[in-house]
């Protein structure tokens, strides 16, 4: 079973459905005792950093998540693979989970291309830097979709892809069983259905 | 790189799909979900759902169709048509819509944008605008395009920008069902005032349309409906097209 903790940030129905469509069962809960029998763990959210990480300390849940992220595979996806870094620098300096040394900065300063816009919003494609399991069933340079306006950075140990957006965008992250994504594999068409079944398979 | 996007527009009434439909090869041409389904596999980007429904259970048919679209369709789906306040707001992203479009719903109750961006972020506010030139200006149009409001639209659109809106989607009157290319003059008059993604729709007649709006600077997406649903541009040629040109699409 995949939990996909709730923590009262966004929208789960496409999350939850992607995981149904790949015969996956689902849960979506905050309840500790269902994350503890969960093979595996999944961090949503949108919006801003500083109120999702309220949020989510609000509900009890960061110590069991901490403890859980030892010993089964958790992703983070969009904001919630954000939530992974030390900090981030949305709206104020914000501390995170901890998970993956570096840090959430804002794009806009670092793209090289000021026409670009930002948000970094639609289809890119994924570099592959690192083989991972994660990637089993994806080739390089397929497309995801991504809808962010902060990017992890200084994080290149952890980083196992990336996407151009004239600066390499922090697409995939993993330290141990932790693994984060910052665009929306629930979003991204038949290629990020094969990253989520792969996922459910790690 | 980011690619730009191609984006197909259903048009929902009493649970069917309107406006220049004839599918070949669908057993139910207008059925809105097979159609998702058909569009998901040739390509498209993302997909625009419009309720042109004006009654309660036209309403309730055509959230039960977005939901049934959600639970099986992984691409964006932005919906709009009867967003009038928070609450369509919320009643369209239950059933599983990641974007929402307003129009006249803004033209009514322009603070809806701004409220809508802190709730939900800018991502999910798209600003539709409806234009037309009337003496030499280019006028925002409210309910379908039959009503002038009087308000200039670059204007409308820059301010809708300011309150919050992530995104426009600008449908020239002048060029729709024309198809003979989209409104560049109009395009570029707003992509030299916002920084938000713009989607182009109204005139696209064939591929080359699309090839000439991506060489124009600040057009994110080009998006059609009949021209789609009659086949008469296929999506995956369309992108084949598109990337043989040097133009990065999703493929």
């Amino acid at each position: 079973m995949i939990a996909i903790v709730d923590y009262g940030v966004g929208n789960l129905f496409s999350l939850s459905s992607s995981l149904k469509a790949l015969d996956q069962q689902v849960e979506v809960t905050a309840d500790p005792r269902v994350l503890d029998r969960a093979d595996r763990i999944i961090l949503p959210g949108v919006g801003a950093f500083g109120d999702a990480m309220a949020k989510l300390e609000a509900t009890g849940l960061v110590p069991v998540v901490k403890e859980l992220a030892a010993r089964k595979p958790l992703l983070g996806i969009c904001l919630g693979m954000q939530l992974l870094f030390e900090e981030s620098l949305e709206y104020g300096r914000h501390k995170g989970l901890g998970f993956i040394p570096g840090q959430v900065a804002p794009l806009r300063p670092d793209l090289k291309d000021p026409g670009l816009k930002v948000p970094h919003m639609g289809w890119n494609a994924l570099h592959i830097l690192k083989d991972d399991p994660l990637f089993q069933y994806i080739r390089e340079g397929e497309y995801v979709y991504y809808v962010h306006s902060y990017y992890g950075k200084d994080c290149m140990e952890s980083t196992l892809a990336t996407s151009d957006y004239s600066v390499p965008v922090t697409g995939v992250v993993r330290r141990g069983l932790v693994w984060g994504a910052q665009f929306h594999p629930e979003k991204s068409g038949d290629t990020g259905l094969r990253i989520l079944r792969a996922f459910s398979q790690l | 790189m980011i690619t730009k996007r191609i984006i197909p527009c259903l048009d929902v009434k009493n649970g069917r799909v309107v406006k220049g439909v004839n599918f070949e090869g669908l057993r139910d041409m207008a059925d809105p979900v097979e159609m998702a389904r058909m569009y998901n596999q040739a390509g498209a980007d993302e997909l625009v759902f419009y309720d042109i429904t004006a009654s309660y259970e036209g309403r309730t048919l055509f959230t039960d169709i977005l939901t049934q679209v959600a639970r099986e369709i992984f691409i964006p789906l932005t919906v709009g048509g009867g967003i009038n306040t928070l609450e369509d707001f919320d009643r369209v992203l239950k059933c599983g819509a990641d974007k929402v479009s307003v129009n006249s719903g803004a033209i009514r109750d322009p603070g809806l944008i701004s409220r809508a961006a802190r709730r939900y972020g800018d991502q999910c506010v798209v600003l539709s605008v409806d234009v037309k030139r009337v003496d030499g200006q280019f006028r925002v149009f409210a309910k379908g395009g039959r009503e002038d409001t009087g308000l200039d639209a670059l204007d409308w659109i820059v301010q809708g920008v300011k309150n919050g809106a992530g995104e426009i989607c600008l449908n020239s009157i002048d060029t729709d069902g024309v198809k003979q290319g989209f409104d560049l003059e109009m395009l570029d008059a707003v992509a030299a005032l916002v920084d938000v993604p713009i989607i182009a729709s109204g005139g696209a007649g064939c591929k080359e349309d699309f090839l000439e709006l991506f060489h124009h600077k600040g057009m994110d997406a080009g998006l059609a409906a009949s021209i789609f649903h009659t086949q008469k541009v296929p999506i995956g040629e369309l992108k084949k097209y598109l990337r043989y040109n040097n133009i990065e699409v999703r493929l």
